[in-house]
């Protein structure tokens, strides 16, 4: 017999693993996916091709440039996750570079920058986000309508010179995403019920008949995804709760006290932007603190800088600069909020005998 | 975990118990069915003297005596050791040092016993009138039969029981939570021996003096909880069943405390504190075994068990048997093992070398494949909290590793090292297989090490001082009675001088200096300048000892002196951090 392994315990591990981690996270987006691909037809499964393909490249660059080894760091999903979390969150017609540059940001500069897998301050796909949306203000914006009727007519050869050609064709482009709309609209001089009227239904907007990026559209998919990644565990409640929970309270609270300046609150939880942030990209591990109350504090952070951005901000849609702002508080959060130590206080003295904690 | 993370994952009693802990998967149904059988002689048996908490016994046996079953051949030496005695009858054919089944193979003093076959018993041990003995007596049987904690702990059993004497008790619990997956010794033991593990509870109440006790076992553990449910009434004590969410690890004395009283025992204390004691169901069977029938505790049930083992087994083994013979016994090995482990996959023992002997502290032999200890490729920490959640103790295991990988002792001890219970949940749990616990165990010795170099270094070095300032005083002591004495020898001279003068025909010069000499002689100076040096040096040291010698006699005082409460107390924790085993 050869000797056994000499090595300490514990012996055994749960089934958890990184890519195990990252294909769960995937999984849930696919329905959102499918859907943002079958609502914007081909260029979308281009783009969204592309941006993948390009983050995975990008990954396996930086490997090897860093001397790190390719061949297990590059197989644990973590690039592919970000690549595609970046494409949803594109205009489904973006031309083809500004994938593979979203895609270049956020590997090369959101993460081998900082030193790779899990050393990241901010959160990639954000940080790539963002660079686009200031660099590219336009193109980043340049919304199509859904569905079959439109976007999904197109055949493979014209999807082809959307994507690879000059972008969405003019007459393609819908000018705004709802909540720009309402805004706009709303600095036009519009009053609130005529802006609501003028705008799709509520129930459009929830089950993503709207325009909007590639994977955002659809409050209601991402919303189920969402639950099943709490269901798997793969993350906690807290998050996203507390990021809709201090949306909606911040919205209802400036909806009561002037009800034509401000939008219903539900009409900001429609938006599928906030479902993805919630879900999907504020909980991202990395980013984010560890304790449940930090994730608390963070969350609330998360959803209140998205109601103010939206309604003050220049950008129509807060969520990157919202998350990468409190990616910025992640540490300072990590080292006040602490788990209590079994048997001492929150200040890390003994317990008094009979004392309860 | 369940395959399909959705399932399983909830359970409404863990709402009730404590905060972290993990599920791992049981695998108890591979040896859960197998009755306890009896393990025969094997033609060794190596018996160390050292298989608990505490100082080695001192061998009372040399090689060629002959030894009788239940015979003492170790003596518990000092107040945390533990009696050791033979487990069958035969010759001894060795005293020395034998690799313990400790990872670090380390040998200690071996009794190596040639069993004649007979099994012939020694006389047996006194067997007090249980109902009518007075508690310390009982204490006292159980100390005479070198019973420990059986959970893997190992600590001295009687200590625990004579807790009594210093604290306001007012509850047993008796550990039988048996968390650790795999082993299924103390469940078989309930379920064939309820009434005897429950009569050795209501002994181990009486000697502790508290009325209530408490047997706590995990809920997949349905049939042990239906028999002693049928046997708890014992003496006249009640003892009361609980139910405990099978959650790992709450066999923790901490977290089953915890889990059962609401309590939370403060860091660093003791759960005697709150009037709790905590003994392991195996323990008390070995209670009863010797009050009720004087057998000391020379074998104990092994599970025996992995998929690496041709017949999982559960096995009452002879102390001293070696791990290859039990193997053996079940059939070998029918693959290579991955692990070779004594104890549970969480906090088990890796060996290497299955020649070592099962001991009282062994609760199961695994013999792990490469698909149930499932080691994988290690990843970067992608921070995902996991460890944090599942820690028990409320660590933040990912940040104590960055700060002791970056070489941080002090900070990590400052995030809480020293609390952690070496449970292992956070290297299980990790996604990214980071080794947390591992390199957590690394730095708790290497801090205790550095502890007690430096209080070393620190000793020396006020025993250094201490001794320049005796050798100083002396030399000053010296001089002064150098210069007392010339100040004399000056004025006698004068005085002389004067007498010369006045009778300088008449009389010889005196010899002055000898008649002088015991005045103020350099030895002499010794027992003046003696109470100089207590001041920087403790009242024990004896002036003109070497250094080292000192050392060794402080170190022994000091030992003497606080070995009732801070070793208690300290060997206690250590035994708390591994009573998770159970
Ligand atoms: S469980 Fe592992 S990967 Fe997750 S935070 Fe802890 S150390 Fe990092
Ligand atoms: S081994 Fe220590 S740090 Fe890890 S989970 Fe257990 S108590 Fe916490």
């Amino acid at each position: 017999m050869t000797a056994p392994r000499l090595v300490s315990g514990p012996h055994t591990h749960s089934r958890f693993n990184v890519s195990r981690t990252m294909l769960a996270v995937m999984v849930c987006l696919t329905p959102a996916t499918l859907f943002g691909l079958y609502q914007f037809g081909w260029p979308a499964v281009l783009l969204f091709g592309v941006t993948v393909a390009a983050a995975w490249a990008a990954e396996i660059a930086c490997l090897a440039l860093a001397g790190q080894p390719v061949a297990r760091f590059a197989t644990d999903g973590s690039a592919l996750l970000t690549g595609w979390i970046l494409a949803l969150s594109l205009p489904p017609w973006a031309p083809w570079w500004v994938g593979v540059a979203g895609a270049g940001i956020a590997i090369v500069i959101g993460k081998h920058v900082f030193g790779g897998l899990g050393q990241n301050l901010f959160n990639p796909a954000m940080v790539a986000r963002a660079m686009l949306l200031v660099a590219l203000p336009v193109k980043m914006t340049a919304w199509v309508a859904p569905g079959p009727a439109r976007a999904g007519a197109l055949s493979f050869d014209q999807a082809l010179g959307v994507t690879f050609g000059g972008g969405a064709p003019v007459d393609a482009v819908s000018g705004a995403s709802v909540l720009s709309q309402i805004q706009s609209q709303l600095d036009a001089g519009l009053a609130m019920d005529q802006v609501l009227a003028g705008i799709g239904s509520f129930q459009d907007q929830f089950l993503g008949l709207v325009p909007g990026s590639l994977g955002e559209t659809s409050a209601l998919l991402l919303l189920l995804g969402g639950v099943a990644l709490i269901l798997m565990r793969v993350i906690t409640v807290v998050i996203p709760l507390s990021v809709i929970g201090a949306l909606y309270l911040a919205a209802a609270a400036a909806w009561a006290l002037a009800p034509d300046r401000f939008p219903p609150p539900h009409y900001h939880l429609a938006s599928g932007a906030v479902m993805f942030c919630a879900f999907f990209i504020a909980t991202d591990y990395v980013t984010s603190p560890i304790t449940g109350l930090g994730k608390m504090l963070y969350g609330v952070g998360i959803g209140l800088l998205i109601f103010v951005i939206r309604s003050w901000g220049a950008f129509p849609e807060g969520v990157a600069f919202a998350v990468l702002l409190m990616n910025a508080c992640t540490p300072l959060i990590d080292d006040y909020v602490r788990p209590r130590i079994f048997g001492r206080t929150r200040a890390g003295k003994p317990l008094e005998l009979g004392d309860r904690p | 975990m369940s395959p399909v993370p959705l399932f399983g994952r909830f359970d409404p009693a863990r709402l009730f118990s404590f905060k972290g802990g993990v599920h791992p998967e049981t695998r108890k149904h591979l040896s859960a069915e197998r009755a306890i059988e009896d393990m025969p002689l094997p033609a060794l048996l190596r018996v160390p003297l050292l298989q608990h908490v505490g100082a080695e016994a001192e061998p009372l046996v040399a090689r060629g005596d002959t030894v009788l079953k239940g015979q003492l051949i170790g003596k518990a030496s000092g107040p945390i050791s533990a009696n050791v005695h033979a487990p069958t009858s035969g010759q001894v054919i060795a005293v020395g040092p034998f690799p313990a089944p400790h990872p670090s193979g380390l040998p200690v003093t071996t009794v190596t016993i040639r069993p004649d076959g007979a099994d012939r018993w020694g006389p047996r041990l006194a067997k007090p009138h249980v109902a009518t003995a007075a508690p310390e007596t009982l204490a006292a049987q159980v100390a005479e039969a070198g019973i420990v904690g059986l959970g893997g702990a190992t600590f001295p059993a009687s200590v625990k029981l004579n807790l009594r004497a210093r604290y306001d008790l007012d509850t047993l619990i008796i550990n039988a939570a048996e968390c650790e997956p795999y082993l299924t010794c103390d469940d078989r033991l309930m379920r064939e021996r309820a009434d005897e593990v429950a009569d050795g509870a209501g002994i181990m109440a009486r000697a502790l003096g508290v009325r209530r006790v408490i047997v706590a076992i995990e809920s997949n553990k349905p049939l042990a909880i239906e028999a002693m449910t049928r046997h708890r009434h014992v003496l006249d004590h009640v003892l009361q069943i609980k139910t405990v969410p099978s959650q790992y690890p709450m066999g923790s004395e901490k977290h089953l405390v915890k889990t059962l009283t609401g309590k939370e025992t403060p860091a660093r204390a003791l759960t005697a504190e709150m009037g709790v004691v905590v003994h392991n169901a195996a323990t008390a069977h070995a209670v009863h075994l010797a009050l009720r029938y004087g057998e000391p505790l020379i074998s104990r049930v092994v599970t025996v068990s992995g998929r690496g083992v041709a017949r999982p087994a559960n096995l009452r083994v002879p102390i001293g048997t070696p791990v290859a013979d039990v193997l053996a016994h079940c059939g070998g090995l029918v693959a290579t093992p991955e692990r070779l482990l004594l104890g549970g996959p969480m906090m088990g023992q890796p060996i290497q070398n299955p020649r070592v002997p099962v001991i009282k502290g062994t609760n199961g032999i695994l013999a792990l494949t490469a698909g149930e200890a499932r080691d994988q490729r290690v990843m970067p920490c992608i921070r995902c909290g996991l460890c944090v959640q599942v820690c028990p103790m409320g660590l933040t295991p990912f940040e104590l590793k960055a700060r002791i990988d970056a070489g941080d002792l002090d900070g990590a001890a400052r995030v809480g090292l020293l609390d952690c219970l070496q449970c292992g949940c956070c290297s299980f749990a990790c996604p990214s297989n980071r080794p947390l616990v591992q390199t957590i165990q690394y730095a708790k010795g290497k801090l205790a090490e550095r502890d007690s170099a430096q209080h070393q270094r620190e000793e020396a070095k006020r025993l250094a001082a201490a001794r320049t300032a005796r050798l100083a005083a002396i030399a000053e002591a010296k001089r002064a009675a150098m210069a007392q004495r010339k100040a004399e020898m000056a004025a006698k001279k004068k005085r002389a001088g004067q007498a010369t003068t006045e009778t300088a025909a008449k009389a010889p010069i005196p010899p002055a200096p000898s008649a002088e000499a015991p005045k103020a002689p350099p030895a002499g100076a010794q027992p003046d300048v003696q109470p100089a040096a207590p001041t920087d040096a403790p009242t024990d040291v004896q002036p003109g000892a070497q250094p080292d010698a000192q050392l060794g006699a402080q170190l022994g005082a000091l030992a003497n002196a606080k070995a009732g409460a801070q070793v208690e107390a300290r060997a206690d924790a250590k035994a708390d951090a591994r009573e998770a085993v159970e």
